[in-house]
């Protein structure tokens, strides 16, 4: 039976009531349970769930459902208690921080005057209209949030622009301004590297390895993802560009990006002819010709182009990094060898569980060289495309930070649940021979990886001790999670550990190589 | 901020969404302010760019109507009969509290208290016959609001109640409120019985005559004075009257005294003011009533000049839109509950007194009330953060009314019905809660957020009319 309670204008934030709602979902005599705003997405997600009920038609944003499932009619009133309580708890735990928490932007800027960057993740629908009324009163935005309409996005970067104000998003989640990481960064040295990114895990990359090469960062714009699409025409690009050219703390510039659109491109190699200082960029899958036009050094991986701008910085060749990585690869031999000893006969597959979108990419990128048949939830050739994310086909990579996995959720990068039960999902599989993942350290992401997901790999190693676990972690050692130490617990658990998620594609590349010889 | 000059510079940021991007700040030791946004109002996204294009004509009207509340000097100037003061009073006429309601949808407390005084006023004897009377179309209902008059509660005031009648001595306008029946089985909760009336007739017959007397004698009494006097006592003038009703109370207890020979009613007056504490509520609200009263009909302003309850719809008028009601479901306040009742026992939301915090008091004044912060949550911190968050839906602030916590920061004053839609935070409500059946009385106390809804058809109402021009 399901029975429900609507509370007519109480807003609560989705994180809150993904918390709460875990917490009533296991609650004594409940069978299933929702808590969620009215919104007609989340009223489509009850239906589906089979959890929607006639009377929630009347009902919309600002209303919030309680559904309840259970077989104990009796029950009901006391679990409806409780979710009561949870939900005051929460409120509570908000407004017992002693200070006033303001209701709006305008509050806010009253109470902090100097204030100048919002930091916008609420749901992207309303999103546009904040980061609006934020660049208005004169702050630079992060628009962390997705689902932003498109033209929303151009109205705020043209009046950015106009007003020499950064735009960074929508769906930008990593920036470093002065130093500070935002939202999902990680704790980097500082320097003279500055760096432009449409991609946020390129970003993380990007700057953690320049950073734990002893070099360091001046500023880390990013841009959002769409910015290097056509109908965006880079506007936040280029104005980065113009920022880290009169910057005169930065001194080598790294573009991090998908390939822009050719329109985009020819805008930014334009503006690359302006700037005198050295430019690094990774532009993951574009024909390096194309790129160099501009007179930028073209990386084809996210490692090559932070240990390119540390090179740069450092005042060497930089065909010395090429020596470096060249090297680096003739040296796998016994790791494979040790790696390939451990797969039983039979099992062929690689399976790539990837919290981060773009180290999903650039995986793809370094195995479609060598090997056919890599099926992906972001593949960029329809044909490999993944009927059904949830289950995989041959070898695959999924990026569990795609929409189809977040919705109702958060982000595997926080909430390890998901990428847990995909793991034990693979082990499961007879024909699995390599599990392959990433872990992004900093801030945003879950403080205890460790804790999350040591556990669960035991597990798999136990149901199936024939496969190779491969992880490669984004991170420094001043991230609040502590790299080295994150690392020295993997290897601890017979985990092959890559220095970068492209060396770790290279040995994945190699291992399935010889396994299907 | 240019991010030319962003860079080098301290970064101080405003966090809209995830609070762990606050936390993570936080650690780090960087500036961070949390906003804790909710969405905006549904409302169609053409009325608010209406708004939005008008902002400049709009906001120059409400200053208008801002210093008209603020140079308002209400006045307590005498004690009449309501027929004979209040404008369109008659022998077959409720007033009642709210926006305008028909008998088919009136509440149980309201219900009560109109049959109360069908009874008070010698119409019918009992319940039934007062029903019946009631429902056969002799009476005529009317809202208090458009009769210069306000309310608490069920608000019904008839032709022979005598009523408070205040002047603003700056725009010459007047209003006018019963006297407070103090607590326990009374006509505003929706009470009728014969204990109920028995105390209307004293009052109409002892209270009334000598209060007049003692007014007539003083002359007049400055409230406004008195309000400013009660916040810095710790009242906020509707949940809580105590001090007012203490100031009020030096300022005609000798007049009184002077004024009336009768040894044993000056006692029994002096004694039924003393032993009510809300007294000085039925002063409170019509000095609300009276002072935006006078901002009414200037045009364009999207300022609230009522906001009020009948038990069953919640009401708005605004500044600007002269006559015009915006109607939505009234709520059921969270509220703490008399022993033996909870929130099934009560009433959606009753009463004008919402009229204090139309013109900066009540809810808007929390913070200076401390006393009665276990409606709000239970820690003083709970009432100042109310205040404050006020201050955002405010067009401005009060030049009188002061709250001391917050260094004599005058309250928010002037609801702003754009910023209610466009920050989605409607106004915070003191209130008490009645029974949802007539004759049962009073079963709690607490607060509220008004409904949304009024708001939007206001503001679009507002958007509709700038439209037009």
């Amino acid at each position: 039976m399901i029975k429900s309670l609507v509370k007519k204008g109480e807003y609560f934030d989705s994180v809150s009531l993904m918390i709460v709602g875990k917490d009533v979902a296991q609650m004594d005599n409940v069978l299933d349970a929702t808590v969620v705003m009215a919104t007609q997405e989340n009223k489509s997600i009850l239906k589906t769930a089979g959890l929607y009920l006639d009377e929630f038609e009347k009902y919309d944003d600002t209303d919030l459902l309680i559904v309840i499932k259970s077989d104990h009619e009796d029950k009901f009133d006391e679990i409806f208690e409780n979710v009561d309580n949870l939900l005051s708890e929460i409120r509570n735990k908000k407004d017992d921080q002693g200070t006033f928490t303001p209701k709006s932007l305008d509050g806010a800027i009253q109470f902090q005057p100097d204030s100048n960057i919002a930091l916008i993740s609420i749901a992207g629908r309303y999103a546009g209209a904040e980061a609006m009324k934020a660049l208005k009163h004169g702050l630079n935005v992060m628009l962390f949030s997705d689902n932003v309409p498109l033209e929303t996005e151009i109205e705020l970067k043209i009046y950015a622009h106009a007003n020499d104000l950064l735009m960074m998003g929508p769906d930008c989640g990593t920036a470093i301004i002065n130093g500070i990481p935002l939202a999902f960064s990680n704790v980097v040295n500082r320097g003279n590297i500055g760096i432009i990114a449409a991609s946020g895990t390129g970003l993380q990359e990007v700057s953690s390895i320049i950073s734990e090469e002893g070099f360091g960062i001046s500023q880390a714009i990013g841009t959002g993802g769409r910015d290097i699409k056509e109908q965006v025409g880079g506007i936040m690009f280029i104005s980065s560009l113009e920022a880290l050219k009169n910057d005169e703390n930065t001194k080598i510039i790294v573009l991090v990006s998908k390939p822009p659109h050719p329109t985009v491109l020819k805008k930014i190699n334009d503006k690359l002819k302006e700037i005198s200082k050295p430019v690094v960029s990774i532009f993951l899958g574009a024909d390096s010709r194309l790129v160099k036009e501009g007179g930028a050094v073209a990386a084809k991986t996210l490692e090559e182009a932070a240990l390119l701008a540390c090179a740069i910085s450092d005042e060497v060749e930089i065909s010395k990094v090429n020596e470096f990585l060249e090297e680096r690869r003739t040296s796998y031999g016994s790791i494979v060898d040790k790696e390939i000893k451990k797969i039983s006969s039979g099992r062929k597959y690689l399976r790539g569980l990837f919290s981060g979108g773009t180290l999903c990419d650039e995986t793809q990128i370094i195995l479609k060289k060598d090997i056919e048949n890599i099926f992906s939830n972001r593949a960029s050739d329809e044909k490999f495309a993944l009927s059904d994310s949830w289950i995989s086909k041959e070898h695959t990579l999924v990026d569990l930070g795609e929409d189809e996995f977040t919705v109702g959720r958060l982000h595997p990068m926080m909430d390890f649940d998901l990428r847990n039960k995909r793991i034990l999902q693979e082990a499961k599989d007879k024909e699995t021979a390599i599990i392959l993942f990433d872990l992004v350290l900093g801030y945003g992401a879950n403080i205890d990886p460790i804790g999350e997901i040591l556990p669960i790999i035991n597990k798999a190693q136990t149901i199936a001790p024939d496969i190779s676990f491969i992880c490669s972690v984004t991170g420094t050692e001043q991230d609040p999670q502590d790299k080295n130490k994150v690392i020295e617990m993997l290897e601890k658990n017979d985990i092959l550990v890559m220095p970068s998620n492209a060396a770790a594609a290279e040995i994945v590349n190699l291992i399935i190589r010889n396994i299907n010889k | 901020m240019s991010f030319k000059k962003l860079f080098g510079k301290k970064v101080e940021v405003v966090n809209i969404g995830l609070d762990s991007f606050k936390d993570d700040l936080e650690k780090q030791g960087e500036k961070v302010i949390n906003v804790e946004w909710t969405p905006p109002a549904n409302i169609d996204k053409n009325i608010l760019k209406i708004l939005q294009d008008n902002k400049v004509i709009i906001e120059a009207a409400n200053e208008k109507v801002l210093e008209i509340i603020l140079n308002g000097k209400p006045y307590l100037v005498g004690l009449d009969i309501a027929r004979n003061v209040i404008p369109g009073m008659k022998d077959n006429l409720l007033l009642h509290s709210g926006p305008p309601i028909t008998w088919d949808r009136v509440s149980g407390p309201m219900k009560g208290a109109m049959i109360g005084a069908i009874i008070y006023e010698g119409k019918a004897k009992n319940f039934d016959k007062a029903e019946k009377v009631a429902a056969s179309g002799e009476f005529d209902f009317s809202p208090c609001h458009e009769h210069e008059t306000v309310g608490p509660m069920a608000g019904v005031v008839s032709a022979s109640m005598p009523v408070f009648v205040l002047k603003n001595e700056e725009y010459g306008n007047y209003a006018y409120c019963t006297l407070n029946e103090g607590l326990g089985k009374v006509l505003r909760y929706g009470a009728y019985d014969s204990e109920t009336i028995e105390r209307l007739k004293w009052i109409e017959n002892e209270l009334y005559p000598t209060l007049k007397n003692a007014v007539e004698f003083i002359g007049k009494i400055d409230l406004k004075n008195i309000i400013a006097q009660a916040l810095h006592m710790g009242d906020e003038v509707h949940n809580r009257n105590r001090a007012g009703t203490s100031l009020f109370y030096r300022a005609i207890a000798p007049a009184i005294v002077q004024t009336c020979d009768k040894q044993d009613v000056v006692a029994k007056v002096l004694n039924f003011i003393n032993g009510n504490d809300h007294f000085f509520l039925n002063l409170s609200m019509p000095v609300g009533k009276v002072t935006l009263d006078a901002a009414r009909n200037i045009d364009n302003s999207s300022i609230v000049v009522a906001m009020c309850r009948n038990g069953t719809d919640f009401g708005l008028q605004l500044a600007g839109t002269k006559d015009s009601w915006f109607v939505g479901e009234a709520l059921v306040p969270d509220a703490l509950y008399f022993p033996g009742f909870t929130k099934d026992d009560a009433n959606p939301d009753i009463g004008d007194s919402s009229i204090t915090e139309t013109v900066g008091l009540g809810g808007f004044a929390i913070a200076a009330s401390p006393a009665i912060v276990q409606f709000v949550g239970g820690s003083a911190n709970d009432a100042v953060n109310y205040t404050l968050a006020m201050y955002e839906i405010a067009f401005g602030e009060n030049n009188m009314y002061q709250i001391p916590y917050l260094n004599f920061r005058g309250t928010p004053t002037g609801i702003d019905v754009t910023k209610v839609v466009e920050k989605g935070l409607t106004p915070f409500i003191d209130t008490g809660v009645a029974h949802k059946y007539p004759g049962i009385g009073q079963v709690g106390a607490g607060v509220l957020s008004a409904p949304m809804e009024p708001f939007i058809k206001a503001a679009t109402g507002l958007a509709e009319q700038l439209k037009t021009k």
